[in-house]
């Protein structure tokens, strides 16, 4: 679905990201771990548009065509079906729930698909409802972050990229937001998710990619590199 | 003072305050999304009168379609503003831009004072605005009363726009965080651009009715509107819609009641005005109705 080759990212005289190569299957969970500054935020970044000094290519194979996104503008990469809920959750705080939600919604106008969306929303986030008309500044960190996934789905993505979701969340949150991933999958949505949280991201991810200073230097199913003797020793603390 | 002088000069005083809330609320707006002063807002104002008299005395329209005429092309006149002087500034340093737009509103002057010569012009008024009427002793122009009218029609359909249609919604979380909005979606270029269109069509409002009030136009006749509008924006508190309305009916109250109170300071009205600016600015740096957000982290 997603293919990115050769990929690599620069801010200003810094080499962030040293010509990758990811795939990510249609319907699967692939994940980026890697330490802080290993290049993981940089690629889905370049990703989503939102970055100028990039090199290689991104194939997407989504959205009835096939194409090279990388250049394109992340207005654009929106409406083609690709969406990434930032790091450090970036909801708006002085604008309700709802309309942090129909913010996400902004590229669609099939009033009756966008109200399903937004069903299944609340229906994934009970707590979403109850604060509808709540500023998403009052809302809790572990809140503010379903609120940024469920602003995310409302796009009504084919491709959902998930920055770094478990950021400074109590471990029963984390353990949480794992599970919604797991749910938003099952529906069908194809997700790319970078954590630094590797064993959480491991649990759950169909293939993982290891970042070092922008280059992978390993990558496997997640279940595989759970028991990986270097994942091991590097991120899961040996 | 009697009471029929006195309702007089409050007519005056709103009509005075419902123009600056106008011409305040482009500034508002502009510097709620971009946090930029657009000093040319104030000559984009005098665009909008000299639009009117045009269409009026070279074209012979009917004066209302005048008036549709002139708010279109000050917008564009806006949007032309903000496309070549302020996005190629978009990542520059803030001051950058502001620099840009004081050379902007010196650029708009003296364009203006090249094209529509120095000359004070005359603008023809509708009789219909003009013919006092008299109630109960109190002589009264209508435009005293359409004026504040007009002025809440367009501060209601502005704030409709902006609170519940989906370019307004971009509008508002633009101002806090564009890279987010982008993310979602919003062609943040667009809703610039119809910041700056919004805003200028309201000083484009502002000017006509303001050459309604004082019929005489010329090119420099943006300057200290524009001033004392900016100073309502700050009053109320600069990124607050409502706080321009507030500020610009304040300021205008201000003025008018100062004159009419203490004539023998009727010299000193402007100054009234910067005064204010810089106590506000010294006690309540963000205004009357400036927003304080706690956001958790």
């Amino acid at each position: 679905m997603l293919k990115v080759e050769g990929l690599h990212v620069y801010y200003g005289g810094i080499h962030a990201v040293k010509g990758i190569n990811i795939e990510v299957p249609r319907g699967k969970i692939v994940t980026l771990i890697g330490a802080n500054g290993a290049g993981k935020s940089s690629t889905i970044r370049a990703v989503s548009g939102l970055l100028k000094q990039t090199k290689g290519t991104i194939s997407y194979n989504g959205n009835g065509e096939n194409r090279n996104i990388l250049g394109l503008s992340p207005e654009n990469i929106v409406r083609r079906g690709i969406v990434m809920c930032p790091e450090g959750r970036r909801i708006l705080p002085h604008l309700t729930v709802f309309e942090n939600l129909m913010l996400g919604a902004y590229t669609r106008n099939d009033k009756k698909a966008i109200k399903k969306d937004l069903d299944w929303v609340y229906d994934l986030f009970p707590r979403m409802k109850e604060r509808t008309w709540q500023k998403g500044g009052t809302l809790s960190g572990g809140e503010q972050q379903m609120l940024a996934v469920g602003r995310a789905i409302m796009s009504a993505p084919e491709v959902i990229m998930l920055d770094e979701p478990s950021l400074g969340l109590a471990p029963l949150l984390v353990k949480e937001v794992f599970d919604i991933i797991g749910q938003i999958n099952a529906e069908g949505k194809t997700v790319l998710l970078v954590e630094q949280n590797a064993y959480a991201a491991l649990k759950i991810a169909d293939y993982a990619y290891v970042l070092e200073v922008g280059n992978i230097v390993l990558e496997g199913p997640g279940k595989e590199l759970l028991e990986d003797q270097r994942v091991k020793e590097a991120y899961l603390g040996g | 003072m009697t009471l029929t002088m006195f309702i007089q000069h409050f007519f005056n005083a709103l009509t005075l305050g419902s123009l600056y809330a106008l011409i305040a609320i482009g500034y508002t707006m502009v510097y709620g999304i971009l946090r930029l002063i657009n000093f040319a807002h104030g000559d984009v104002f005098m665009l909008g009168a000299y639009f009117i008299f045009y269409t009026g005395t070279i074209f012979h329209l009917p004066w209302i379609v005048g008036v549709i005429l002139a708010i279109i092309l000050t917008s564009f006149c806006g949007v032309i503003v903000e496309r070549a002087a302020y996005r190629p500034l978009r990542d520059a340093p803030r001051i950058s831009a502001l620099i840009s737009s004081i050379g902007v509103s010196f650029f708009i002057e003296n364009l203006a004072i090249v094209v529509f010569t120095g000359i004070p012009k005359p603008v023809v008024r509708p009789d219909w605005l003009v013919k006092i009427i008299q109630i109960r002793g109190v002589r009264i122009l209508p435009l005293a009363i359409a004026v504040p009218i007009m002025c809440f029609v367009l501060v209601a359909g502005l704030l409709f726009i902006v609170y519940k249609t989906k370019p307004g919604l971009a509008m508002r979380a633009i101002s806090k965080d564009i890279e987010t909005t982008r993310l979602m979606g919003v062609s943040v270029n667009k809703i610039i651009s119809l910041t700056f269109g919004l805003g200028s069509a309201l000083a484009a409002a502002g000017g006509i009715m303001w050459a309604l009030r004082y019929p005489q136009i010329q090119p420099l006749m943006g300057l200290i509107p524009g001033l004392k509008a900016f100073i309502a924006a700050v009053l109320g508190g600069i990124g607050s819609i409502q706080g321009a309305v507030v500020g610009g009916l304040l300021l205008g109250f201000i003025e008018i009641m100062i004159v009419a109170f203490f004539p023998g300071l009727s010299g000193y009205k402007d100054a009234f005005a910067f005064i204010l600016l810089i106590v506000i600015l010294l006690i309540k740096p963000t205004g009357l109705m400036g927003e304080k957000i706690e956001e958790k982290v």
